[in-house]
């Protein structure tokens, strides 16, 4: 509770500060102020532009985290289980994954438009490699002796996949996901602001290209938004999906 | 009471591994025939290839020279007639008790209420009634090992191979999962290989200790232990007979120790 009201207090104070300096040292152009944001930020909600703006941004996040991630998942397994093949197909991954998967963005509006599929490819691109290296690791890191035993017990690799390997490799696929939700906003968002004409990014950059920097603030405050709320959905996922670690997560709650 | 039929028959069996700077020779030339029913203990210094001999009876490892036999077969693949428990528990931390014991029973495809039967009848074997739905995070030491044992004795494997299974254990508790684990293989009439290298549980649980050299490991002496076969465990540390036993088996022990690299 103290804490809660000291997070509150430091922004009131920060947001008192932006205020002042607005009126004072700096140019008002430049950095608006908090009381201007809201306004804006209210004036979007009301006409809802900012609830059918954020409703196309979110859908493209979500069709392209989901399809990334499934696609992550599935080829993370496939590659986990067949060292053969993980090695062989390594150097195309790595060349692919250490580039910056927005500057696939021109390529991918040649290729289908500036649409919203442009956005979710995009976006499904990015959050692909994340959980599918995460997945992989998960895979790679489940215990050899575990898997013996079960062998022993008469399992087969199907058997070894549902009860084991996919359930020790859910955490890190969590981690992964978790970590691909600011990413996933960054290739849908990065792809409105290209190429679009709705969308948060959309707002935005139309804000921007008014030189109405209040407004700028109200589609960055649109976006913070969107990203909390995914990041709460996916732990609240992770949350069902893996009861048995409630203890170590009270545990890390208390910290 | 004939003569036991024999199950295991190692033959000259040798295993070397490869590696960086050339050959590792872990085991070479063990031989050694194991009855039917037969508590074998096996002691040794570290790195002398006991596990080995525990990988080759499950057909996890297959031997560099020699054969294993199993019931009169060479091993050639994963010997399911074999349950394996070493010193980790390897429980799946994502399953509770109940469902931990039932892996075995699942992957055997048994039908659903002949599989809730069995596992009601194993935990109350381990006494673990009242612990169905606790998750392993949340068990101590010896309750993990009753749940392992339990899941051990789901698929009733006639052999049992067990790998310092109570190692991590503090002193009482491990007499108590001796005492245990001694009672359920005589009720349950299982082979067991019992790899440790705490002496005195080599005496306590054996009819029968194997002593491995330093490597490359091989068996130097094969002890029949003059026990009887229903022992007391709780009660043998006060047997002057057992006290015998153990320092006779140190003193042929400790000059290896002796000699031993540290």
């Amino acid at each position: 509770m103290k804490l809660f009201l000291g997070r509150v207090l430091l922004i009131g104070v920060l947001l008192a500060l932006w205020e002042i300096a607005s009126q004072t040292i700096a140019d008002e152009f430049f950095i608006s102020r908090p009381t201007v944001i809201a306004e804006k930020f209210a004036a979007l909600v009301a006409s809802g532009r900012l609830f059918y703006h954020g409703g196309i941004t979110v859908v493209e996040t979500l069709a392209g985290f989901v399809a990334g991630a499934a696609a992550g998942v599935v080829v993370g397994l496939i590659l986990g289980r067949n060292e053969g093949l993980a090695r062989l197909l390594d150097p195309i991954l790595v060349a692919i994954n250490s580039l910056p998967k927005v500057a696939l963005a021109p390529l991918f509006i040649m290729w289908f438009g500036i649409g919203i599929g442009m956005k979710i490819i995009l976006t499904a691109t990015i959050v692909f490699f994340l959980v599918f290296i995460n997945t992989y690791s998960g895979v790679r890191n489940v215990d050899p002796e575990l898997v013996e035993i079960l062998r022993l017990m008469g399992a087969k690799e199907r058997h070894l996949i549902v009860k084991v390997i996919v359930p020790s490799a859910l955490q890190w696929v969590f981690a992964g996901l978790q970590l691909s939700i600011p990413y996933a906003l960054i290739g849908a968002v990065v792809g409105e602001i290209m190429a679009a004409n709705r969308g948060l990014g959309f707002l935005l950059q139309d804000a921007a290209g008014q030189l109405d920097t209040g407004g700028v603030f109200a589609a960055l405050l649109g976006i913070i938004g969107l990203a909390l709320l995914l990041q709460w959905a996916v732990r609240l996922c992770e949350r069902l999906l893996t009861p048995w670690k409630d203890v170590t997560r009270e545990r890390e709650i208390a910290v | 009471m004939g003569t036991p039929a024999e199950i295991i028959r190692f033959e000259k069996v040798g295993r070397s591994f490869a590696q960086k700077s050339g050959e590792l020779v872990a085991t070479r030339d063990i031989s050694v025939r194991i009855s039917e029913g037969e508590i074998v203990t096996i002691v040794g210094p570290s790195g002398c290839g006991k596990t080995t001999m525990l990988n080759l009876v499950a057909g996890l490892l297959r031997p560099s020279t020699g054969t294993v036999l199993y019931r009169g077969m060479p091993v050639t693949a994963i010997n399911g007639r074999t349950g394996y428990m070493t010193q980790s528990d390897h429980l799946l931390p994502w399953r509770d008790v109940a469902s931990n014991i039932a892996v075995p029973l699942e992957i055997r495809d048994m039908p659903r209420r002949e599989r809730r039967d069995r596992v009601a009848e194993l935990i109350e074997l381990v006494g673990l009634k009242h612990f169905e739905t606790v998750y392993p995070s949340r068990l101590s030491g010896g309750m993990k090992k009753r749940t392992a044992l339990a899941r051990l004795l789901a698929y009733d494997p006639e052999t049992l191979l067990l790998d310092e299974p109570f190692a991590a254990l503090d002193a009482q508790l491990r007499v108590r999962m001796q005492t245990e684990l001694f009672g359920l293989s005589r009720r349950l009439k299982k082979t067991v290989l019992f790899v440790t290298h705490d002496l005195d549980e080599a005496v306590a649980l054996g009819d029968r200790c194997l002593v491995f050299s330093a490597r490359p490991g091989t068996i130097v002496k094969d002890v029949q232990i003059p026990l009887p076969r229903d022992r007391n465990i709780m009660e043998l540390r006060r047997d002057p007979h057992y006290q015998r036993v153990c320092a006779e088996l140190w003193d042929f022990i400790a000059p290896a120790i002796e000699h031993q690299a540290l």
